[in-house]
């Protein structure tokens, strides 16, 4: 009822949109927690290697799986390096390469699930087809396949990332579509001639950037747990590059009487997925897009 | 006082505002509903009609909540009872009949059975009691065969015959007052005449009260008693429908049943200035004050009160009545409208049209085989010359959007040409038409909701035509935006607002802007007023004609609506099964003789007038196919003589009105038949 009440027809620029966007996601304590989680972690990325006591990759034997002390605030891990140190830069790997896994899924996912929307038949029959036979492939097991065809450094993983996780959103994307695409108002830029490509700019994509983009927030979640999963089993980004999963991989066998390093790790990868989840539903909801009528894909 | 059944006082209804301000959707609203009488509540979209109507069975839509007053059934305050409570009025006491019956009733449930339920619920009959009631409920809707009917899920069955099934229902629990939210505004013309005629039968059979809400005046003449106006949460007037229709006292009253266009006037109806306040926005006076043609200054500072006038048994909330009084015989009058000159060339031919949806199959593709012999519209031929109106008109199903389409080129045709400016044949495949031959044509679309881009201000809107046809940007694409909205009567600020903004009327003006921006010959407009309240359609159809008369368009004009027709048209087709029936200039077509189906079109015509009741000559059955053979209305004619009708496609009969009519009936002996 409210929404439809005219009120005041003041122009809003981008910036005063995206604050208000932001104001209202932190208006409620789960967006508010979620944000706050996620700029914690986001600034502990961008500032970690000015702030970082030791070196990540020193080894020193004299000082291997110290508890935590006023020198190695979270220990040290059997090599002897410093768990603070490489719990804050695995931040940074993981954050890198998923960031700009999720905008390589968005980016092609989105356009192709638009582009299959839009002109449907047999195009779309086929596309769809294909990216239903690469949702049936297990992906761990393809990821696995890639990486030791091509190795583990960070420019084949985000690629390869960006390419798994986007199957689901050229879904999305395609429904959402297929919700605008009926409309009188894509009708009338058909019959008036304007071009495909005019059409999925102009018309299509400020109507269905919304879900996108909610849907690239709860992607960037998944994969960030499919990530560190991958370097869990050793096929993530290689040692001695820090990072949550090859930390908890290396300390898990000595749980039982060097905690430390393991639950540091741990801590930092939950804490942000959890951060990413409540951050992208209060997104969602401060759009307007309710993801729990929506079925997952 | 005993025979009052439900008595509202003083209710208002409101809602909290995002800055914490209460706002109120009802204000002040005082009524009582007798025993046995059907209430009207008539009222523009807005209004309050439906916060009142549910707040009668003690139901507040969420987020609305009281503000003060209450709503006695039989003295027992609804708006306080527990669910428990309300549990046993409705429909029990109270029923309702809803909207849209096709979405009231579970489609994966058969009708006997959902009858059943309502049965078990508020009856206390056994098993064979309630099957014999079941088969008596249904014959008393009138619908064929309730035996097998009760068998049968609700998808089986019409928009009509869904709606008489919802009637059922409600009458399930023989309720002392019926709810009718809009029971018949979805359906078609002769449909609504039907179902709108049993719901008079059954008042008068039952004795039950009804109240009965629309935004038609038409609809509410046929069964109203008494009628209650709404104006922006008030009631503005209330009184006996004969007196509310014929000689409205309200200013707003007034000008609403001048803006619905009639079927015995050719003009176009009077239009009433600016729209409904929203709720919220409304100062102290008079709401209607902005809008009203006899307002003071008094009216502005000061509120009127519902002033019961003894003489006329009639309660109205205006300062200025008595000039009113006695002025009603300027209901009957229309502003004339210009007529093209029958000289002119034609702009746009269709010959031998005929188009199908059915999907070739693929052997038959392979085969080079025509697949669908029976295709949705078929032989077609229209010549529409420049600068007419030209309006389809049909029922749902009769093919008039379908032709619209193909001539947009948004839809292939099967067979026939469509030509263009000196018998040019334009191809019916969007993407082989020239960039010039695209921007002539423009489409306008019945509802702006959907027809603008949400995400666009009104300026992104009107620039897409403009940067596309004439490549115009900055100051010029800024200069021209701005002509158009002048045009369409907007002030240059509307630039940058969204659709979501603007009031229907205003939204459907901009998208007239945008058919207009690309200088079009043509422009198809498919029931573009049918979404539109009634003060708000007679507005944009005068500013069509306007236009139309400045710049020399021309109209192909969709409609179901007979009246709406009439006020815009200088020649009328008539439509059915996607086959002409008729057509001819437009006085000539609402003259007798008449193509049969245009006789039961016109004959259920549902006037703003207790005194024309409809004429209900056909059954409302709804084909779903046309005929393979014959003529396309054999299914349905009143007037059929016989097997030639079932063999053999009618001829084409010039009268000598000048109207074209395709029947096997002698067009003088139709003539003498219909008088």
């Amino acid at each position: 009822m409210e929404s439809n009440l005219i009120t005041e027809d003041k122009q809003k620029n981008k910036l005063e949109k995206a604050f208000e966007i932001l104001k209202t996601m932190a208006s409620k304590p789960s967006g508010l927690i979620g944000l706050t989680i996620v700029l914690f972690h986001v600034i502990l990325a961008l500032i970690s290697p000015y702030i970082v006591p030791y070196d990540y990759k020193a080894i020193s034997p004299n000082t291997m799986l110290l508890a935590p002390s006023a020198e190695h605030w979270f220990g040290t891990d059997s090599l002897g390096r410093d768990v603070f140190t490489r719990t804050i830069l695995g931040g940074r790997t993981a954050l890198t390469v998923t960031f700009f896994g999720s905008l390589i899924a968005l980016l092609w996912g989105g356009l192709l699930g638009i582009f299959c929307g839009l002109v449907g038949g047999k195009i779309d029959d086929v596309v769809m087809r294909v990216v239903d036979a690469f949702l049936s492939i297990p992906w761990i097991l393809a990821m696995l396949l890639i990486v030791s065809l091509l190795g583990t450094s960070t420019e084949v993983l985000i690629p390869a990332l960006g390419f798994f996780y986007g199957k689901g959103i050229v879904r999305v994307a395609r429904a959402a579509t297929h919700d605008v695409i009926a409309k009188d108002f894509i009708v009338s830029a058909r019959a008036r001639g304007h071009s495909n490509m005019s059409i999925i700019w102009n018309e299509i994509i400020p109507n269905v950037r919304d879900a996108i983009l909610v849907e690239g927030a709860m992607r960037w979640s998944w994969m960030l747990l499919g990530f560190s999963s991958l370097s869990f089993l050793g096929f993530g980004v290689s040692p001695p590059t820090p990072d949550w999963g090859l930390m908890i991989s290396n300390a898990r066998g000595l749980m039982s009487f060097a905690y430390w390093s393991v639950i540091a790790p741990i801590v930092g990868l939950s804490s942000l997925i959890i951060g990413i989840n409540l951050t992208a539903d209060a997104f969602a909801k401060a759009l307007g897009i309710d993801r729990s009528t929506k079925a997952p894909v | 006082m005993n025979d009052i059944i439900e008595s509202v006082k003083n209710l208002s209804i409101g809602f909290n505002s995002q800055k914490g301000k209460q706002i109120s959707i009802l204000r002040n609203v005082s009524t009582n509903i007798k025993k046995g009488e059907t209430v009207g509540i008539v009222g523009e979209s807005g209004s309050g009609k439906s916060t009142l109507a549910l707040a009668m069975m003690g139901y507040i839509k969420q987020g609305l909540f009281p503000l003060k007053g209450e709503c006695l059934f039989k003295s027992e305050d609804l708006l306080k009872m527990s669910s428990r409570q309300l549990e046993k009025i409705r429909g029990r006491k109270i029923a309702m009949i809803p909207q849209n019956a096709g979405q009231a009733l579970t489609p994966n449930l058969k009708i006997g059975y959902q009858i059943d339920e309502a049965l078990k619920l508020h009856t206390d009959l056994n098993k064979t009691e309630r099957d014999k009631k079941i088969s008596e409920l249904l014959n008393k809707v009138r619908l064929p065969s309730p035996e097998t009917m009760a068998f049968r899920y609700p998808h089986e069955l019409s928009g009509g015959q869904q709606q008489r099934v919802a009637v059922a229902m409600a009458l399930a629990g023989k309720p002392d007052l019926l709810l009718l939210d809009e029971p018949t505004t979805g359906l078609d013309v002769t449909t609504q005449a039907h179902v709108l005629e049993l719901l008079r039968f059954i008042a008068k059979d039952t004795g039950t009260s009804m109240i009965y809400v629309s935004h038609d005046l038409g609809a509410i003449a046929q069964v109203s008693d008494r009628i209650v106006v709404m104006y922006a949460g008030e009631i503005v007037l209330e009184g006996p429908a004969r007196k509310i229709l014929k000689e409205p006292i309200h200013p707003y009253t007034y000008g609403l049943l001048k803006s619905i266009p009639k079927l015995s006037l050719a003009g176009l109806p009077a239009s009433m200035p600016g729209s409904q306040p929203q709720p919220g926005s409304i100062n102290e006076g008079c709401s209607f004050y902005d809008r009203c043609n006899l307002a003071t200054d008094n009216c502005k500072k000061n509120s009127p009160d519902l002033e019961h006038i003894k003489e006329l048994d009639t309660n109205v909330r205006c300062f200025n009545y008595k000039e009113l009084i006695n002025q009603n015989n300027n209901l009957q009058t229309s502003i004339t409208k210009k007529s093209n000159n029958s000289e002119a060339n034609e702009v746009l031919k269709l010959k031998d049209v005929s188009i199908s949806y059915a999907k070739q199959k693929f052997f038959d593709q392979l085969l080079n085989k025509i697949s669908d012999q029976n295709p949705t519209v078929k032989d077609i031929n229209i010549d529409i010359k420049k600068g007419e109106t030209i309006a389809l008109v049909g029922e749902s199903g009769s093919g008039k959007s379908t032709i619209l389409k193909s001539i947009a080129g948004l839809l292939k045709t099967k067979d026939g040409q469509i030509k263009f400016e000196n018998d040019r044949i334009l191809s019916s495949d969007l993407k082989m038409r020239n960039p010039n031959d695209l921007r002539a044509i423009q489409l306008i679309f019945q509802n702006p909701d959907e027809s603008l881009n949400p995400n666009h201000t009104v300026e992104q809107i009107l620039s897409q035509p403009l940067k596309l046809y004439f490549n115009l940007s900055g100051e010029e694409l800024k200069k021209n935006i701005i002509d158009l909205l002048k045009k369409v009567r907007l002030g240059e600020f509307y630039m940058s607002r969204y659709p979501r903004q603007l009031s229907g009327g205003e939204k459907q003006r901009v998208a007239v802007a945008r058919a207009f921006a690309a200088k079009p010959d043509i422009i198809l407009c498919d029931e573009v007023t049918s979404a539109l309240d009634v003060s708000v359609q007679a507005a944009v159809l005068n500013l069509l004609q306007q236009l139309k008369e400045d710049l020399g368009t021309t109209y192909v004009f969709v409609s179901h609506d007979l009246a709406v027709v009439r006020a815009i048209s200088d020649r009328v087709a008539v439509l059915y099964q996607g086959r002409l029936c008729e057509i001819g200039p437009s006085q000539n077509v609402y003259k007798f003789p008449s193509h049969p189906y245009t006789e039961v079109l016109l004959g259920a015509v549902l006037e703003p007038d207790p005194d024309i009741k409809p004429k209900l000559v056909a059954e409302d059955i709804v084909e779903e196919k046309p005929p393979e053979k014959g003529c396309s209305f054999q299914g349905r004619c009143p007037r059929k003589i016989g097997d030639i009708c079932n063999s053999e496609v009618p001829p084409w009969q010039i009268g000598e009105n000048g109207n074209a009519i395709r029947c096997h009936i002698n067009i003088e002996e139709l003539a003498s038949l219909q008088q």
